[in-house]
Formats: structure tokens, sequence, C-alpha cells
């Protein structure tokens, strides 16, 4: 267990520091200056060579590579160029929508999924499961922020019960603030559910035709107790697993659907510094999506051991 | 016996019901097609010619979409989109097969350190979504049809890596390749003339849902900015543009994101219907 535990740990390690490498060659390997990028094309050569220097780019790029490591390491993730602010205190501010924006549309996606997907597992073959399957074949094809237009137009034009965008912020109290995550968080939600659902259909329907089911059965568990607890439990492991690589596509969701609801998140950030050419930001920002989605997936693995105990003898 | 005949009926209901999607599939997917293709010579008006004394009308016999704030049809600018949506999945599934497969198949047939090198990196991958790579290629190199194109490319390959690297597995392990290696054949052959042509129907159809999947990421991509850029029509740009005039003029939304559904719910219901036929054994999700 503990050798497991050390190995994972180990690999997790070597996954980040490879995606940091990454990051730095793509930059370092694409064709373009980044000075020149960052001041335009009209930029005197002097100001481009100063700004090489300010950023360090004269130095060989292996000793760039270990300060930028280093000092992500003391949290510091350098200094915006547009915004001339360290890096560090922009991404925290935008941390506290995005990943409460995430968690959020991860639990409406879990409660959606796994509902629909017990349902029509209970209902194999009938109407109210060729209705789920359908719906999350329409679910699945939907756009999220196609979807996250179609909500503003319902709740928040026609009905009025949820603003159209903005984030008032957390100072704004709790309530106020998670009425502007809702619509958006729905609009993530919507399309992994209907992928989840499906998964988590055909996982229970694995289980349901297993001899322990029908032993809970025949002991005088109800069909509901049996489903919920003895089959549910043993169908989340393929369940967990989706869930994990689902929070990727949610991370990457989050970038287009903050910019539907103009809500002031990591998304929002990265598309302005693209505009604004701030290279340092958009290196930061990925290294931070693709370390938190692998983290992600690091804390799918140990939860197998919590869900199925049978795999902490491994 | 009353048992076998409820057991029965659900299922003849599925089947049917499954073999509708197939149909349903084939024909939104054709109807896709020969859209494109008709657009590539006759579209009702031009998709690009802005005329701004027509612009913001409702749906009419002249312009039967209507037409958006610069007075393009919207119609004509649909179809000349789907040209862009087919491009851009094929040309990123491509990627996705010609990468992913070869190092599927290289990992299946050597085993080991090349295995375990292949699938880690295939692993890696998956932490980099395509907005992601999107957004590290067109940071340096500005945004464009073709860089979104590679992003999405390289997000294909993990998933055809993993694919065909269960896939042939499997197939390695059956006694004709015994066979054709007791007949002296080497590793390049025994992959290029048995494993592939057995894992070829499931690459087919993982090829048609993946081609969906590009087909949504490219509207995602799009709409950011980072995607095909004007004034050649795509369907996310359209709805980047739509956005201002949500609450003026919703349909300006509405077609483009209809667009998007009816193409990716074909391409699925295809991918899904094909793969029962091709293999009732491979369970759908």
């Amino acid at each position: 267990m503990l050798f497991f535990l050390l190995k994972r740990l180990a690999g997790l390690v070597a996954t980040l520091a490879a995606a940091t490498l990454v990051v730095f060659l793509v930059l370092e390997v694409l064709p373009g200056d980044p000075a020149q990028v960052m001041l335009g094309t009209e930029a005197r050569p002097e100001q481009v060579a100063a700004l090489r220097h300010e950023l360090g780019l004269d130095r060989p790029a292996p000793q760039r590579y270990v300060a930028w490591i280093g000092g992500m390491l003391r949290g510091d993730l350098g200094r915006s160029y547009t915004y001339q602010v360290p890096v560090a205190e922009l991404v925290g501010e935008r941390l506290l929508v995005t990943v409460p924006l995430a968690l959020l549309a991860m639990a409406l996606t879990t409660a959606l999924a796994l509902g629909l997907g017990v349902y029509a597992a209970a209902h194999q073959g009938q109407a109210g499961d060729l209705g789920v399957m359908g719906l999350t074949q329409l679910g699945i094809a939907v756009p999220n922020f196609w979807f996250a237009f179609l909500l503003i137009l319902l709740f928040a034009v026609h009905l009025g019960w949820f603003p159209s965008g903005g984030f008032p912020g957390w100072g704004a109290g709790i309530g106020a603030a998670l009425k502007a995550l809702l619509l958006p968080a729905l609009a993530l939600a919507v399309v992994q559910a209907a992928i989840l659902a499906r998964i988590t259909r055909s996982a229970v329907l694995d289980i349901l035709g297993e001899d322990f089911i029908r032993t809970a059965r025949a002991k005088g568990n109800s069909r509901a107790r049996a489903l919920w607890r003895h089959a549910l439990r043993n169908a989340l492991v393929p369940v967990v697993t989706i869930m994990g690589l689902q929070f990727a596509s949610l991370l990457a969701g989050t970038i287009i659907v903050e910019n539907v609801f103009t809500l002031p998140g990591l998304g929002r950030l990265v598309f302005q510094a693209i505009t604004q050419h701030d290279l340092i930001v958009i290196q930061d920002v990925v290294v931070l999506l693709a370390g938190l989605v692998i983290l992600i997936n690091f804390a799918v693995d140990l939860l197998y051991l919590a869900i199925d105990p049978r795999l902490r003898r491994r | 016996m009353s048992a076998v005949a409820e057991r029965g009926r659900p299922a003849r209901r599925r089947r049917v019901f499954r073999h509708w999607g197939l149909v349903c599939g084939a024909i939104l997917t054709a109807l896709l097609l020969l859209i494109a293709l008709v657009s590539l010579v006759w579209t009702p008006h031009s998709a690009t010619a802005i005329d701004l004394t027509q612009r913001l009308l409702p749906p009419s016999p002249r312009h039967w979409l209507g037409t958006d704030h610069f007075g393009r049809d919207i119609a004509s600018m649909l179809m000349v989109g789907a040209q862009n949506s087919i491009l851009v999945g094929i040309v990123a599934v491509a990627i996705g097969v010609a990468l992913g497969v070869s190092l599927g198949l290289l990992a299946a047939a050597q085993g080991g350190w090349a295995e375990e090198a292949a699938m880690r990196l295939a692993d890696f991958t998956f932490a980099f979504p395509a907005v992601l790579s999107a957004i590290l290629i067109t940071a340096l190199l500005g945004p464009g049809a073709v860089n979104s194109i590679i992003a999405i490319g390289i997000f294909n390959v993990p998933v055809f890596a993993r694919l065909t690297r269960g896939a042939a597995r499997a197939i390695w392990t059956r006694d004709f390749i015994l066979a054709t290696r007791a007949a002296g054949k080497g590793g390049l052959r025994i992959t290029l003339e048995h494993v592939l042509p057995n894992i070829a129907s499931i690459l087919i159809v993982q090829a048609t849902i993946q081609f969906a999947l590009a087909i949504l990421a490219e509207a995602g991509l799009s709409y950011i900015g980072l995607g095909t850029q004007p004034p050649f029509p795509s369907w996310g740009r359209m709805l980047n543009e739509a956005q201002t005039f949500l609450f003026l003029a919703p349909r300006l939304a509405i077609f483009p994101g209809l667009a998007i559904v009816a193409a990716v719910l074909g391409l699925n219901l295809l991918g899904d219907g094909l793969r029962d036929l091709l293999d009732p054994r491979l369970r759908r999700f």
C-alpha cells in the first residue's frame, strides 16, 4: 500500500515536471520571438532587445527553465507584462471564480448523471430508458457555449430569474455569487452529464447482472436498496474514471463559458492575455490548468482505493 | 415463459431504436455532406457580401433564415460553414489517426518499454485539451484555422493511440498470429497485413465520433476567436458575432447552434449505429 502510494506520487511529480517542460519547449520551439510578439511588429529593435533582456530571454534556455520552475515552487510566477503586477496575484483572484465554477459544474454533473443513469438502467428498454438515452445523445451534441446562450435567453432575458453575466464577487455574499455561477455551471454540466449518464447506465447494467445482486434481493433487500446500495457502489469505478477525465474538459470548457457570461476567471484572464500577447501569463495559466488536470487524475487514482478495497492489495 | 416474453420485448424495442439511430445518423451526415458540396457551386446569396441596407432582416422567401448585422444571408453562411466544419473534422481526425494509430500499433507490437513510453505519452497528452494547446499555439503563431486544426488533431492522438493499442493487443494474442509468425512473417508485416485490417472497424467507428468532437471543438475555438478567421464563415464564428445581438435578434444565435447540433448528433448516431452493426459485442456508452 505504502509502496503503491510512493510509486504514484513519483509518477505525479514526473508528469507535472513533464507538463512544465512541454509548455516551455513549445514556446521555445515554435517560431516567433516572445519579445517581438509582446511589443508588436512596429517596435524598434532596441526596444525588443531591452525587453528580451528584461525577460531574461538572452540567457540560455536550460537556465531560464530552471529559473521559471524555481520561481513557481516559491510561488513566484513572474510579472505580467501588460498588467505590471505579479502573475501569482492575478491568478489567485481568478482561481476563486474558476475553481468554484468547475466544482459546482462537477457537482451538478454528478447529480444529474447518477440520477439519470441509474434510472435508465433500472428501466432498461422501457420508454423512460429510451427517453433518457435520446436526451443524452442530444446533450452530447450541444456545444456548451451555445447551451449557455439558450440558458441566458430563457432564464435571464425571458424569466429574469438569473443575471445574464458578470460576477458580484464573494464579498457580495455567497448567495449572490452562487446565483451568478449557477447558469454557467449548468451550461458546462449538461454536456458532461450526458456523457456520464450513459457510462453510469452501462456500468450499473453490468453490475445488475451479477450474482450478488440476486443474493441481495433474495435476502429481502428492496429493488431500490439493491440498486442504490449494492449496484451503484460497485459501478462507481468506471464512473469515477470518466469523471476524472471529464474534469479536464470542464476546465477547458470554463475558458469558453466564462467568456459567454463575462466571469472574471482564469479563462477570461488567458483570453485577455492572448489579445495582449502577454506570454508570461499564458505560459503560467496553461501550466496551472494542465497541472490541475494531472492532480485531479491523481486524486481519482487514490479515490479508487477508497471505493474498492480490493484494489488496495496491488 | 412470461419472463422470457418480458425480456424479449424491450430487447427488440431497443434493437429497433438502434437501427433508427443508424438511419437518422446516416441521413443527417449525408445531408451535411450534400449541403457542403452544393455550397461549393451554389448558395442562395453570397456568404460574404455585405449589404447594410439588408441588415437583421427576419426570415423571408428571399432570405430563408434572414440576414445578420452586416446584411449577409444566414442560410448561405451556414452552407459555406458546413465546408469548414467538414474540413476541420477530416484533417483533425487524419492527424489523430496517422500519429495515434502508428503509436498504438507500435506499442502493441513491441511491448516493454516502447509500450510504456507510448502510453505514458498518451496519458500525458490528455492533460492538454484542445483549447489549451490552441491557446499555446495561437499565443505565438496567431489565431487561424490551421493552428486550431493542429490543436484539435493533437488531442485526437492519445484517443487513437489507446484504442489501437488495446484492440491490437487482443489481436496479437490470437492463434492465427502465431501461425503467421511460424510462417516466418516479421512484426511489421503481421501488423500491416493482419492486425490493422482486424481492428479497422473499431477505428472507423471511433473516427466518426472524433469527427463529431472535432466539429464541436472547432466551434468552441472559433467562438473565442482562436479558430477560423473572418471573412470565411464558420458556425462558431457566427455564434461569436450573434452574441452581441442575443437580445435583439436571438435567431442569429439559434440557427448556427442548430446546425452544429444536427451535424454532431448525426455523426454520433452514425458512429454508435456502425459500432453495433460491425461488432455487437462492443457495448455502447
